[in-house]
């Protein structure tokens, strides 16, 4: 099919039949929100699935792994789980184990996490003069783990190009192509 | 006819559909196995200190030292889905400060094939086991659990108690001798 081809389908389209086109477009662009969404309520954390972006955690989790997070109010944090938690002045959250953790008898609980790949805990990486991570700064606890997927996310984020190259085909593809 | 990219278009998804399909099926069979083993452990030497922790809070707080001995054997834990354990020596103990407190003091990263039968004497902490305040002097019930958390190829990332623990107590004095 060369590109001439192609272009025929859309001239044999309709006003009406484009206007179908535009719409199941929106469909998938709608249902994609959707799912984030419906995740987002079910897991309870702001973001229910993360790429992994440093080495941090290695050789556990590698640059473009994915996980699965749940953020359950009511479940406790423990020590030896992996939480994902966000640092004020950082824009990318952190994945990494949690070390040391005291928990009071009203249930307020500071912890303190540190990677498996690095030799020092994480004081370092906290906003300057905090000392522990608190239940508020969590996004949430890692629960499943899924290799290599997240690495087209990386690879977007990293050449802006082939991010409007790869969105631009996707787009021009749903738009043209006939069912 | 089919073009070259219509045939490495269905080639890919299929390829990609399998994929995910084994990586089910990896998961699946390996999701309701039970991980927990025995493990034994104990305490040779322990004694506690008053010092300033220049890490946190410069206040003086209880710094406990102990040596352990421990012996396991979790070859069994590995199989087809077990890529890494990371397994973590905890202290759990309650202060007139804190109603939970939960201090990582050792840990070890076993990857599949390395050996994973355990015995070690006399072994020193990794981590400094500082407690959040002076609870440790005199503190009657420290109790030590080894656990582990099971990174597997993809699915689910549980964090399981041994069968096994011990319990010890932190002398009535300071020590204040090096050590």
């Amino acid at each position: 099919m060369d590109i001439a081809t192609m272009f025929d389908d859309v001239k044999r389209m309709n006003k009406r039949q484009f206007l179908y086109q535009v719409l199941s477009f929106g469909m998938i662009v709608s249902s994609a929100l959707m799912i984030w969404k419906g995740l987002m309520v079910v897991t309870g954390s702001e973001s229910p699935i993360v790429v992994v972006l440093s080495g941090s955690m290695e050789p556990a989790f590698h640059r473009g792994d994915l996980l699965f997070l749940t953020n359950y109010p009511e479940e406790p944090v423990r020590v030896g789980e992996i939480v994902v938690f966000k640092v004020e002045g950082r824009d990318i959250p952190i994945v990494h184990r949690v070390l040391k953790l005291h928990e009071k008898n009203n249930g307020t609980v500071k912890f303190l996490t540190k990677g498996d790949n690095n030799s020092v805990d994480d004081r370092g990486l906290y906003a300057p003069g905090q000392l522990w991570l608190t239940k508020k700064d969590v996004v949430g606890r890692a629960r499943g783990f899924l290799p290599y997927v997240g690495m087209v996310t990386i690879l977007m984020n990293e050449y802006p190009k082939f991010k409007y190259a790869v969105l631009a085909c996707l787009g021009f593809y749903v738009l043209i192509h006939r069912e | 006819m089919h073009t070259v990219l219509q045939r490495g278009n269905s080639i890919l998804a299929y390829a990609l559909s399998v994929l995910a399909c084994l990586t089910f099926l990896c998961f699946a069979s390996t999701v309701f196995l039970d991980y927990r083993t025995q493990a034994k452990m104990n305490t040779v030497k322990v004694v506690v200190k008053n010092v300033p922790d220049y890490s946190a809070s410069r206040e003086k707080n209880d710094l406990g030292f102990l040596t352990f001995d421990l012996q396991t054997d979790l070859t069994s834990l590995f199989n087809w889905n077990v890529k890494q354990l990371f397994l973590y020596l905890t202290a759990e103990y309650e202060t007139p400060n804190n109603e939970l407190n939960q201090v990582v003091l050792w840990d070890k990263i076993i990857l599949r094939g390395e050996n994973a039968v355990l015995d070690f004497k006399n072994m020193n902490t990794k981590y400094y086991f500082w407690d959040d305040g002076n609870g440790l002097k005199g503190n009657k019930n420290i109790t030590l659990t080894l656990s582990w958390n099971i990174i597997p190829n993809a699915g689910l990332l549980p964090n399981i108690f041994s069968h096994g623990q011990h319990s010890f107590k932190f002398p009535m004095e300071y020590t204040t001798s090096r050590v």
